[in-house]
């Protein structure tokens, strides 16, 4: 298990994406695959800078990275308030272009793209989210 | 973030590299903007470059659809759009919103 600790602002989901390309790289996932957990950790983080943090610079999310015998697991910890997936609506897809509104898509996109998304209260205060990804 | 717009006959491309993400989708928007203030609503995005698109993203790419589109005056298509990135749009339905084409010269063409 790898972890590291970013600052919960914007210009750090590049190094976080980094990040998790490489360990998913090396869990021998195809890119592919590689690229569907870029794209859901890239949008748990700014559900928690925009949602749980409610700005940039207020707190700091918590990367933890780990190759699993048949895949590649996630670990994000935030220090906001709990957050309460069953709360965010699902988004209204296939509805005319005047129609479509953005709230929801960032959970439904991680929950397509990883093969497990679990939410969770941190003992230490705050959120625990773990995504797994298992190697096609 | 670097952009370059060039202007052609019956349409404007707008081209940018790398990531567009939460910190970078709000460039895309001042970009698109620009291109949108001038008059021009015929916009082609051409993507070759773009490595990584988040829903941040996405949501300026509609926001543009839904101005361009507005009173008929005109749209944003896409062009030469990565697998990856084609693959996460076609997930959500986000191609039903836009005309894709694999290269720059029917996109444009498409106007």
């Amino acid at each position: 298990m790898v972890t590291l600790t970013f600052p919960g602002r914007f210009d750090s989901l590049e190094k976080i994406s980094e990040f998790v390309q490489q360990v998913a790289r090396s869990a021998s996932l195809n890119e592919r695959d590689v690229y569907a957990v870029q794209l859901a950790v890239d949008e748990a983080c700014t559900n928690i800078i925009e949602h749980a943090y409610h700005g940039e610079g207020v707190g700091d999310i918590v990367c933890s990275c780990d190759v699993l015998r048949d895949g590649i697991k996630v670990v994000l910890l935030d220090r906001a308030s709990p957050f309460q997936p069953e709360a965010v609506p699902e988004p209204a897809l296939n509805t005319p272009l005047e129609e479509v509104k953005s709230r929801g898509l960032g959970l439904f996109l991680m929950r397509k793209m990883m093969d497990d998304v679990k939410f969770e209260v941190s003992r230490q205060g705050g959120n625990r989210l773990t995504m797994v990804k298992k190697r096609k | 973030m670097n952009f370059s717009t060039t202007s052609y006959k019956r349409c404007e491309v707008l081209k940018t590299a790398g990531r567009i993400d939460g910190a970078t989708a709000p460039e895309l928007e001042v970009a698109l903007k620009a291109i949108m203030d001038a008059g021009k609503h015929n916009i082609v995005f051409d993507m070759e470059e773009v490595n990584f698109l988040s829903s941040a993203g996405w949501w300026v790419l509609i926001g543009t659809q839904k101005e361009c589109k507005k009173l008929g005056r005109g749209e944003v298509v896409l062009a030469r759009v990565g697998k990856t990135i084609c693959d996460s749009l076609k997930l959500v339905g986000m191609e039903e919103y836009f005309k894709i084409f694999d290269d720059l010269t029917t996109a444009v063409g498409s106007f």
